[in-house]
């Protein structure tokens, strides 16, 4: 069909071909300008409508973000509410321990102080000084000796008497001595308490300035999210992240654990509903284990949440204290008597494993080995059976801090895809627009031939009709095009001035045009 | 905000759940019925029956039949039947019934003493095939345990055409007799006539020779 319509010309192909070509050229030279402005407009159209949507994918991504602006500072704001009342409850509890016993305190260091005081006084009490005859004695001491022996015993007789009572004395100084020494050594528990009563002030004092200190930051930081600053809008978010990855990390910890407790429990329950029966393409003993599972960690939600640890509940949370007492027990019973069944089934599958053994041992053909220390496996079994529904419980902390970190992380992942979404929608248009610009030059050096004729005989006619002071005609050319469609529409292409304060989209939209003119 | 979250999670996991179970068809139970040749010097190979028939024991499950017949002069009989069991679903009763099926087994292997004059082989068959759709098994198999040589009695008529359609029929241990070492032909023609008569039976035809390859024998479930 092909070579028919080729050879229709001529029998020779070179002829045939070369007369196509020429008929082609001179169609293509014939359609040029609807050609170009056919190409151009494409190309603007697709170039228009790529900016548009890339516009409208943009205004929905900076809605996402104040929207995720919004929630993180929402909870951010929350977040540390609780965290300034939780300090102001510790300051209160200080305040209520330590600070409301201050009076006593007061009054004991006054006491403490009055004693020492009376103390010192008591201590500084001078002692009997020996009396001024003395210096008589000392006097009669010094005496030469007598040979009147009757004065001579006077005077030994006053000598003794004196040395007594200066012995006498000597001994009552060196009680009075004793007696202060007792005093100041009595002292010293009143100054060790009043150390300790001290200290004890001074620790109180202490702890109450650091937990102020942790309120001023708190404050801070919860006056910047009431203002909706960035920097506290993406220090929540990187916070949240944080959180997100490691509540991940702690709930893949979990899942496994939940993998082991399934392991334990899928084939004994084969016993209770039956080792045959499907429910789809699953045995119903493995979906009855998992629900068994999944009732545990349910139980273990609503445990905690009436303990108020989590708070994904608002129904629990506001129930009052009674009813909630009594949600956390009948919770925990509940927890407590599937840890009871999951043991009993984790020690019935040791029990099937050990029967199934000995039927396989028997139909091959061996005898049965009693192995020793069975009891510690089976044990063992069982307490992973009763402890492992109790560990599945917590996961409602990690499971809150996941659920609460997502919706930033999810927020933070729609924004990236429509920034990639309007920017791979500006490259497509810039590119498409740019695509048609060299269809366009493609196309005039498809039909160069012709053109440079007509450029010739514009010359020629030019040149015979020229005038002086006439501009000259210029020739057609892909370079004025533009000024072609102009004559054509007789309309004036509009002059582009660079508007002041333009968005940095347009800016954008304009280098990805490659120099739109 | 939570518990919208909480719910749409929960809503999201209980349709996949749904979805993952409706897409797939439910697994049926398997019934199996074993022959076993007690004709002439082929009753020489019944410890070979006794080890298929362990094997058996040993992958069939819960909810699963297993019969046991032998082929003798009429087989077509429901006292040719040596054990027959449905295995209970609780894995520890059918623990028990295996042990059970076992020592029945056991015991009929140690009463033989002598073959049987003749071999009828598609009156067991035809008493197989009864025998398993009666059970409604998703998965049927017949093993037959024999050298495929039938020798009927006289009067007996088996020449007429027999209905297996959906049952997996699988020749074990199919000696050769003297005359087959004579002209191998025989040998193959006799398969290839069992061959055409279970598959125009509407049935499925496989032959296994080799007892050490018995993981082949039943689809694992």
């Amino acid at each position: 069909m092909f070579s028919d319509l080729l050879m229709i010309w001529s029998d020779q192909p070179g002829i045939s071909l070369g007369i196509w070509l020429v008929v082609l050229i001179t169609v293509l030279y014939l359609a040029r300008l609807p050609a170009h402005q056919m190409l151009i407009s494409t190309g603007r159209m697709v170039y228009r409508f790529m900016r548009s949507a890339s516009r409208a994918f943009t205004k929905i991504e900076r809605q996402a973000i104040n929207r995720n602006k919004e929630v993180i500072l929402a909870q951010g704001r929350e977040a540390t509410e609780k965290v300034i009342e939780r300090e102001f409850t510790r300051v209160s509890e200080i305040v209520a321990k330590d600070l409301s016993r201050y009076p006593v305190l007061h009054r004991k260091l006054s006491d403490v102080i009055d004693q020492l005081e009376k103390d010192y006084e008591s201590s500084t009490d001078t002692p009997p000084l020996p009396p001024e005859w003395l210096s008589v004695v000392q006097t009669i001491s010094e005496l030469p000796k007598q040979s009147d022996p009757l004065v001579s015993d006077i005077l030994e007789n006053i000598k003794e008497k004196v040395g007594k009572a200066h012995e006498e004395t000597l001994k009552a100084y060196q009680k009075a001595t004793g007696e202060r020494h007792d005093i100041l050594a009595s002292m010293q528990p009143n100054w060790r308490s009043l150390s300790g009563k001290m200290d004890k002030a001074q620790t109180a004092v202490s702890i109450s300035q650091e937990r102020a200190e942790a309120i001023d930051r708190h404050m801070e930081m919860y006056k910047a999210i009431r203002d909706g600053e960035d920097k506290a809008a993406r220090a929540l978010t990187a916070s949240s992240l944080t959180q997100f990855f490691i509540a991940g990390l702690v709930l893949f910890v979990a899942a496994m654990g939940g993998l082991i407790n399934f392991q334990l429990i899928a084939m004994p329950m084969s016993e209770m509903v039956g080792g045959s029966s499907y429910i789809g393409s699953l045995k119903t003993s493995n979906i009855a284990a998992l629900v068994i599972i999944l009732i545990e960690i349910a139980m273990g939600l609503f445990l905690l949440e009436s303990l108020r640890i989590t708070k994904l509940f608002s129904v629990i949370g506001h129930m009052d204290d009674k009813m909630r007492k009594r949600m956390m027990l009948i919770t925990f019973s509940i927890l407590f008597i599937l840890a009871c069944i999951e043991a009993s089934l984790a020690y019935m599958r040791d029990l099937l494993a050990l029967d199934r053994e000995v039927l396989k041992q028997s139909l091959i053909g061996s005898s049965v080995l009693e192995a020793e220390f069975r009891w510690i496996p089976s044990i063992g079994q069982m307490v992973m059976g009763f402890v492992l529904p109790f560990a599945l419980s917590f996961v409602a902390i990690p499971l809150e801090s996941f659920i609460h970190s997502s919706r930033t992380v999810l927020g933070v992942i729609s924004v990236a895809v429509l920034r990639v979404i309007a920017i791979a929608l500006r490259l497509i248009g810039g590119t498409a627009n740019q695509l048609c610009k060299i269809a366009v030059y493609l196309y005039d050096m498809v039909i160069s031939v012709p053109l440079a004729i007509e450029k010739l005989i514009r010359h020629v006619i030019g040149s015979r009709t020229r005038e002086p002071g006439k501009q000259k005609t210029e020739p057609a050319s892909a370079e004025n095009s533009k000024a072609m469609y102009v004559d054509e529409t007789g309309k004036k292409p509009a002059k582009k001035t660079a508007r002041k304060g333009r968005r940095d989209t347009e800016l954008l939209d304009d280098d990805l045009a490659f120099g739109k003119s | 905000m939570n518990n919208r979250i909480i719910m749409k999670i929960g809503l999201t996991l209980l349709l996949t759940t749904a979805l993952i179970a409706c897409s797939q068809n439910t697994p049926s139970n398997r019934a199996v019925y074993l022959l076993i040749d007690t004709s002439g010097t082929y009753a020489e190979e019944l410890s070979k029956a006794q080890a298929i028939l362990n094997y058996l024991l040993g992958t069939l499950d819960s909810g699963d039949s297993i019969a046991a017949a032998r082929i003798d002069s009429g087989s077509f009989s429901e006292k040719d039947i040596i054990a027959k069991m449905t295995f209970d679903l609780r894995p520890s009763m059918a623990n028990s019934q295996k042990r059970q099926f076992k020592s029945r087994m056991d015991r009929f292997v140690d009463r033989i003493r002598y073959g049987s004059a003749h071999t009828d082989i598609t009156g067991g068959v035809l008493q197989a095939a009864e025998y398993l759709n009666e059970t409604g098994a998703g998965e049927k198999y017949i093993l037959v345990f024999s050298d495929l040589e039938e020798d009927l009695k006289r009067g007996h008529i088996r020449n007429f055409p027999i209905t297996l359609s959906g049952i997996h029929v699988v020749a074990l241990n199919v000696t050769k007799l003297r005359t087959d070492n004579i002209d191998p032909r025989d040998y193959l023609n006799r398969l290839a006539a069992w061959q055409q008569r279970v598959i125009d039976g509407g049935g499925d035809w496989r032959v296994v020779n080799d007892l050490d390859r018995l993981d082949t024998l039943i689809a694992a479930r």
